[in-house]
């Protein structure tokens, strides 16, 4: 039951300021854990090509949300969505019970906080993917790893050992490998969840710029703890507070002129 | 104070270190006078021997000889039907209230003692099958004896597969069954089958059960073999056929006066103990193999 946009969802956001075009848009999204409200009608559009960054104090959704979005909620028993998620050129609802959680899986790609490659080689963490989706051939294997380990950044440092275990990398190249993970199947959306808040400022500049490179590639939804890493990478910026949307806008003018009180108390620090 | 405080600690290293040699000691004992007594017997005559009224050219080839086709038998029916019922368990069955009860039923049965299962053994398979006292029905029965810990040991090292492990497979588009078969199974292996080769091992010298579903004590015949010179080359008679395994010799033995069959009894139960330890150390080695290449 997939609701269109009305002027509601607008909320706080200016005429100019709703993005167009869109890869994906939450609408009215509420979601339970038992009978726990955590998400309480969450409307944010995902701009195509950009980066859109989800900030906000811990415990106020962002993972729950982003987790939505690739019907992670799913493998749990007592989870529960509300509203819709519309994934765009088609605009069908992926929440809809109709809709198979694994074909959306399939189109949409994920990268966690704490890095998690498998406990097989660097390869094989890269070609999981790609087999999953049925693909035996070896040269469209090579090729896509080596791909996607370029696009990721960590084509030149493990090119010599493709073969030694994803786990025996260190945290900065173990969350490459799990973004070049991601990106060899060609996913349409790439949602990451707070990806470098295990790593230290070198290696996140380093997977900054990548996502920076990326975006013209594929679309991005980030999630993130940082403010002037949001600041830094961001097009748009959804400000989460309490399961509740508060503010959406463009991130230079959201961190410039926020038009709330609260998205200003937590971007200027001066949140209780 | 603080001097009656160490005169405490004291007694207390004094206790522990005289149980624990308690313990140890006795074991050695045990092990050193099996070794004493029965070392002299175990040679190549021994093992390929047939059982006699003679001591000294008794042997225990039919006994070794059930005892390995029987864990067979043990193996192939208990592994696969274990092993799958502790996956459905973990992985796919749905919290309600009967798998709760199921869980505590499998639990549970794994201290059942071994007799009660030689006797559900005889009514199922003996009677009402109408197995008869056959490899096949001890087989069964020993693998209905393993199928608790199993379950148990595959249940727990499937749940030592974390979480996010699995959550990237399925991000990825895999659906549980390929979740399942390229990872989780994979990084329990070694949980699992150290699991499998401990059960075995303890099945190897179970004696009651066997005994209940009615095993032979004196075995002067090989069971039929499995490969014939006929088409189809393979032949499943061996599974009816009469039998008797290690400890049961052994006991047979044991139970006939005289020094020199007190000797065959010991010689039975050096090579029954090896047998274990082998086992055992079988699967440490596994583990340790397999837990190097598996780290998160
Ligand atoms: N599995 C769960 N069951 C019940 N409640 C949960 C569960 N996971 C999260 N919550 C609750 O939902 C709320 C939102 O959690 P969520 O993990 O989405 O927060 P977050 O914004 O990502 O926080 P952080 O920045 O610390 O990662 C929290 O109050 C949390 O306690
Ligand atoms: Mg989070």
């Amino acid at each position: 039951m997939a609701r269109s946009l009305d002027s509601s969802h607008v909320g706080s956001a200016e005429k100019g300021e709703w993005p167009k075009p869109l890869k994906a848009e939450a609408c009215e999204l509420s979601f339970y854990y038992g009978s726990r409200l955590v998400l309480k009608r969450v409307s944010v559009p995902i701009a195509q090509g950009n980066i859109t960054a989800l900030i906000g104090p811990s415990g106020c959704g962002k993972s729950t949300f982003l987790r939505c979005f690739n019907r992670m909620h799913d493998l749990y028993p007592g989870t529960r969505y509300e509203g819709a998620i519309l994934l765009y050129p088609e605009g069908r609802n992926i929440l809809d019970r109709q809709v198979d959680p694994i074909e959306v899986r399939m189109r949409l790609a994920m990268v966690f906080q704490k890095p998690n490659p498998f406990p097989k080689s660097v390869y094989e963490n890269v070609a999981y993917g790609l087999r999953v989706r049925g693909v035996r051939d070896r040269r469209v294997l090579d090729e896509k790893v080596e791909q996607a380990l370029r696009s990721a950044a960590l084509w030149e440092e493990v090119k010599d050992r493709l073969s030694a275990l994803g786990t025996s990398l260190s945290g900065g190249q173990q969350q490459r490998l799990c973004i070049a993970r991601a990106l060899a199947t060609d996913p349409e959306l790439l949602l990451l969840d707070e990806p470098t808040s295990a790593l230290d400022p070198i290696a996140t500049g380093n997977i900054e710029e990548l996502l920076q490179d990326l975006k013209r590639r594929v679309t991005i939804l980030i999630v993130t703890h940082n403010m002037q890493q949001a600041a830094r990478i961001s097009d748009w910026t959804a400000f989460m507070y309490l399961g509740e949307l508060v503010e959406f806008g463009p991130t230079k003018r959201l961190f410039t002129t926020p038009t709330n009180k609260q998205t200003e108390d937590y971007i200027t620090g001066r949140f209780g | 104070m603080i001097k009656r405080r160490k005169y405490a600690e004291a007694l207390f290293k004094v206790l522990g270190l005289s149980s624990l040699a308690l313990a140890v000691g006795t074991l050695a004992l045990l092990f050193g006078a099996l070794v004493v007594h029965g070392i002299g017997r175990l040679d190549w005559q021994f093992l390929t021997s047939f059982p006699s009224r003679h001591a000294s050219q008794a042997g225990i080839l039919p006994a070794v000889v059930g005892s390995t086709l029987v864990m067979l038998v043990t193996a192939c029916a208990g592994i696969p039907v274990g092993v799958a019922a502790g996956i459905y368990l973990e992985e796919y069955a749905k919290r309600t209230w009967f798998t709760e009860l199921i869980e505590v039923t499998v639990t549970n049965l794994a201290g059942v003692p071994s007799i009660i299962f030689g006797l559900l053994a005889l009514g199922l398979f003996v009677y009402m099958l109408g197995l008869g006292a056959s490899i096949l029905t001890a087989g069964l029965t020993l693998a209905l004896l393993i199928l608790p810990v199993v379950i148990v040991t595959t249940r727990e090292a499937i749940r030592a597969v974390p979480v996010h492990i699995r959550e990237a497979a399925f991000a990825l588009g895999a659906t549980r069954w390929q979740t399942v078969a390229d990872h989780v199974l994979p990084y329990s292996a070694a949980g699992i089958l150290t699991g499998i080769i401990l059960a075995l091992s303890r099945a190897i010298g179970e004696t009651a059960p066997i005994v209940t579903v009615g095993a032979l004590t004196f075995v002067a015949f090989l069971p039929p073999a499995p490969i014939t010179s006929q088409p189809p080359y393979l032949s499943f008679e061996w599974l009816m056929s009469p039998f008797t395994v290690m400890p049961i010799q052994m006991f047979a033995w044991v139970s006939r006066p005289g020094e020199d069959f007190a000797a065959n009894a010991a010689a039975a139960g050096l090579l029954l103990v090896g047998m274990t330890l082998t086992m055992n150390g079988l699967a440490i080695y596994v583990r340790y193999r397999m837990r190097k290449r598996v780290f998160w």
